[in-house]
């Protein structure tokens, strides 16, 4: 067992847990948006991001990706993880005020839409990959994948082809935090 | 020419020297990029048909570029017991008469641009002087390469044999002691010994982080796992940067000489270089110098018959600037997208294939050879307290020489510009210097007394990082430089992580905001924690270093910023919704060029009488402002 500490708190947790993984165990709330208990961590919403003083340096780090270590202090509300989690929830309101999702954490977070929003956004896709993620790893099918780079990135069919690898299982839309899912969902699998 | 042996190393050596200096006239034409994007090519096939149709007993050979970028095409003249010449600006009619010159015994006098009189060859006993007895005439007037400005700070250490040797020569690489580091490292030392020596001689990373290389390699040596991966990051991407594309055109096999000594270090057998595929000449170049290694036994099984063997692959990037990030470099070796994923775990210990690696830029393997050869102890007393070594940069922009130093870390700025590179352009005057790339900062005229090492231009808010240097003037807006960088890292960015995806764009749209007299102070505070937010929230370096533009110009130029969005002006005069042009009537005398030159047919008037612009027609695109000879058109 591994000791180290939580906002003040003495924790413990398994050797190869994350920060994540044994905040939750203790029932500490992290805020995440791409995690998901079945799937390998990804590490691309930095919402759960924590600040951990490592002894020699203090750095903020994504829970869900850290593997405890003995002796850390963690702190989950810093000033600096709550600069971060402000911007991203600021950021993502902006991308889709409509989202019911991001509406949510824009209440806990006490975000309102900038003047930067952007208008009749129907089509809320975070891009967290949930979707890629699932078929991949859960189903196996590989029907989903990243396209593209930057502000272009895209959740795509390989070559953009309709998918023979498709079984039409609908986990990628089970698992979509915003059904953006939903209107690609149609487009993904082959006659 | 096998080499597997010290004996025939030394004989390799031999041959090599009997090349580099023959017993007759060679021309040397420098053929890097930047030779050639200057028209070398001409000039060396103009050269090679001369002497292959006119019967002379003498050689015409290329090489690589030794720095002076801005002076190019260069040629060089080594004549037995003369000092090398070299010239500059060279053309094929001026290459013709050289030669012809040359043919008939003469030495040429036409675009001498210096003389050298004793070749430093670090790696091999010391410098070899090139003439006895004293020079006359213009020989002995002509600058030597030491009295050229550009020159006196500089100290060739990674480019020790660049403009010297044939790239793909591997001879003329052995004739100036090349590989005989290798031998004594396989010989002589321990791998740990290997590693203590990089250690001490304070070698750090020359890709930008400034990690201490020989820490690196340990813990890649403790990491379990087999195999053992040795990498070589030659994904040059910055803007204006190209120290690695010219090392590697100019010194390949320096290259794979610092990875065969890694990679016996940290017990590797394999190992990759990963080089930007838009380098076609410095793909070529490795691809020659991996054969010529491997034909010679270099590479491959038993090298040196040391038992130790180590064979190299070359693997080109996909046009990503992000993949120069360790992991991102790695994931697309695999053949996965380019994408860069935490660290949390090291890749020294899970890297490539989630096995220990060990990456290292270009520039520092090449002064790996170094270090072994003349010892931790001579490297170290070159540079600062905590930057040992010498650091090549790219010098571009508002800059008089313009090209390729390499010079001792701790130079000032303020040396590096005015006197390395000659100051800025006349009438104007010297404002900030951007360095480290995108990744890097703006550092103003009032720190140029700032040493250039890793620690100090940290604390500045700037990084070291690749090397690329650009200058610049007080006509340039510190705005539209944020402007300009987060451009291009928009462009770059992969998309995975939200802070740099979306946060970036914000601190674009601010930017926008700013440029054209919106926004408020109070955006000022708000780009500033989203700044703090993307650098502590981004999932890499690129986005963990992308707000580093916005945060430099912010600390020093922030009156810059204020101007915009307060007064609505652009203090440099560049961005368009903020500046007018106008004619100055008393100044104007009516020649007509602005007028003829306008697009939009805004500026009126008759012939000798001052003329006027019509503001509403303006499109501000300048072209008033650079024809007047007059200083008539002003703009505000």
């Amino acid at each position: 067992m591994i000791t180290f500490n939580i906002n003040g708190k003495k924790v413990q947790g398994q050797e190869g847990w994350t920060i994540l993984e044994v905040a939750r165990w203790h029932g500490i709330d992290i805020p995440t948006l791409c995690h998901h208990e079945a799937l390998e961590p990804y590490g691309a919403c930095r919402l759960c991001v924590v600040e951990v003083d490592e002894g020699k340096r203090s750095r903020v780090v994504i829970s869900c990706m850290y593997p405890i270590r003995s002796g850390i202090k963690v702190q989950t509300d810093a000033p600096r993880v709550a600069n971060v989690r402000r911007w991203i929830v600021q950021l993502l309101l902006d991308e889709s005020p409509g989202a019911p999702q991001i509406q949510e954490l824009a209440k806990t977070f006490g975000v309102t839409p900038s003047r930067f929003k952007k208008t009749e956004v129907d089509f809320a896709c975070h891009l967290c990959g949930l979707c890629v993620r699932t078929c991949q790893e859960v189903v196996g099918a590989q029907a989903l994948t990243f396209g593209n780079r930057g502000l272009r990135k895209e959740i795509a069919t390989p070559y953009h082809q309709r998918s023979t690898d498709c079984i039409r299982c609908g986990t990628c839309l089970y698992v979509c935090p915003t059904g953006a899912m939903e209107q690609l969902f149609p487009q993904v699998s082959a006659p | 020419m096998q080499i597997t042996s010290i004996d025939d190393l030394q004989r390799a050596k031999g041959a090599g020297l009997a090349q580099l200096y023959p017993d007759k006239p060679k021309i040397l034409v420098g053929m890097a990029t930047c030779g050639l994007a200057a028209g070398a090519q001409r000039v060396y096939d103009l050269l090679q048909k001369k002497v292959q149709q006119a019967p002379w007993d003498g050689v015409v050979e290329k090489t690589g570029c030794i720095g002076f970028c801005y002076k190019e095409p260069l040629v060089d003249i080594i004549i037995p017991g003369k000092p090398r010449i070299t010239y500059q600006e060279m053309t094929p009619e001026v290459a013709e008469s050289l030669w012809e010159e040359l043919a008939a015994g003469r030495i040429p006098e036409a675009r001498v641009m210096a003389r050298l009189d004793v070749d430093d060859m670090i790696l091999n006993g010391g410098p070899r002087r090139l003439f006895k007895g004293k020079l006359t005439g213009f020989l002995a007037k002509a600058p030597r390469y030491e009295d050229l400005d550009f020159f006196k700070l500089q100290r060739h250490i990674a480019m020790r044999n660049c403009g010297f040797i044939d790239p793909d020569n591997l001879l003329h690489y052995v004739a100036r002691g090349g590989y005989f580091a290798l031998y004594t490292a396989l010989t002589a030392m321990t791998p740990e010994e290997v590693i203590e020596a990089v250690t001490t001689a304070g070698l750090r990373g020359r890709g930008g982080g400034g990690f201490p290389t020989g820490v690196k390699w340990a813990s890649c040596r403790k990491a379990q796992g087999r195999p053992k991966y040795v990498l070589c990051n030659a994904d040059e991407g910055d803007p204006g940067a190209y120290m690695d594309r010219s090392l590697i055109e100019g010194d390949p096999h320096s290259i794979l000489e610092g990875l065969l000594i890694g990679a016996y270090a940290i017990g590797s057998s394999e190992g990759y270089i990963y080089v930007r595929a838009e380098y076609p000449l410095a793909v070529k170049t490795l691809q020659r110098a991996i054969l010529a290694a491997r034909e010679a036994g270099l590479l491959g099984q038993n090298i040196l018959g040391t038992g130790f063997s180590f064979d190299l692959k070359l693997n080109l990037g996909g046009g990503a600037f992000v993949c120069g990030e360790s992991t991102a470099l790695m994931a697309s070796i695999e053949g996965k997208p380019g994408e860069p994923r935490a660290k949390y775990v090291h890749t020294a210990d899970k890297g490539l294939w989630n096995r220990p690696s060990n990456l290292n830029n270009v520039e520092t393997w090449a002064n790996v050879p170094v270090i072994i050869a003349k010892g931790a102890d001579w490297y170290r007393d070159i540079g600062t307290e905590g930057s040992k070594g010498t650091k090549i940069f790219s010098l571009v922009g508002q800059v008089k020489n313009v090209g390729l130093v390499e010079v001792p870390m701790g130079v000032t700025i303020k040396d590096l510009v005015m006197r390395v590179g000659g100051g800025v352009p006349e009438n104007r005057e010297f404002k900030a210097i951007q360095i480290g790339g995108p990744s890097g900062g703006c550092i103003p005229k009032q720190h140029w007394d700032l040493p250039i090492d890793f620690d100090s231009l940290r604390e500045a808010g700037a990084i070291m990082g690749s090397g690329g240097l650009i200058v610049m003037d007080n006509s340039t807006c510190m705005v539209d430089v944020a402007k300009f960088f987060l451009d291009f890292l928009i462009d770059e960015s992969c998309g995975k992580c939200i802070p740099c995806r979306l946060g970036l764009k914000r601190m674009r749209e601010l930017l926008e905001e700013f440029s054209t007299g919106k926004g408020s102070l109070a955006d000022l505070d708000e780009l500033e924690s989203l700044s703090e937010a993307v650098k502590d929230g981004s999932l890499c370096a690129l986005g963990g270093s992308a707000p580093n533009p916005v945060l430099t110009t912010l600390r020093y130029f922030r009156d810059e910023y204020e101007a915009h969005i307060l007064d609505h002006k652009c203090p440099a005069a560049v961005c368009k919704e903020l500046i007018t042009y106008t004619i100055n009537q008393e100044l104007c005398n009516g020649c007509t060029a602005c007028a003829q030159e306008c697009p939009q047919g805004a500026i009126t008037g008759s012939k000798k009488k001052p003329h006027t612009l019509n503001t509403s027609q303006c499109i501000k695109c300048g072209a008033c402002f650079e024809v007047c000879k007059f200083e008539a058109v002003t703009v505000a």
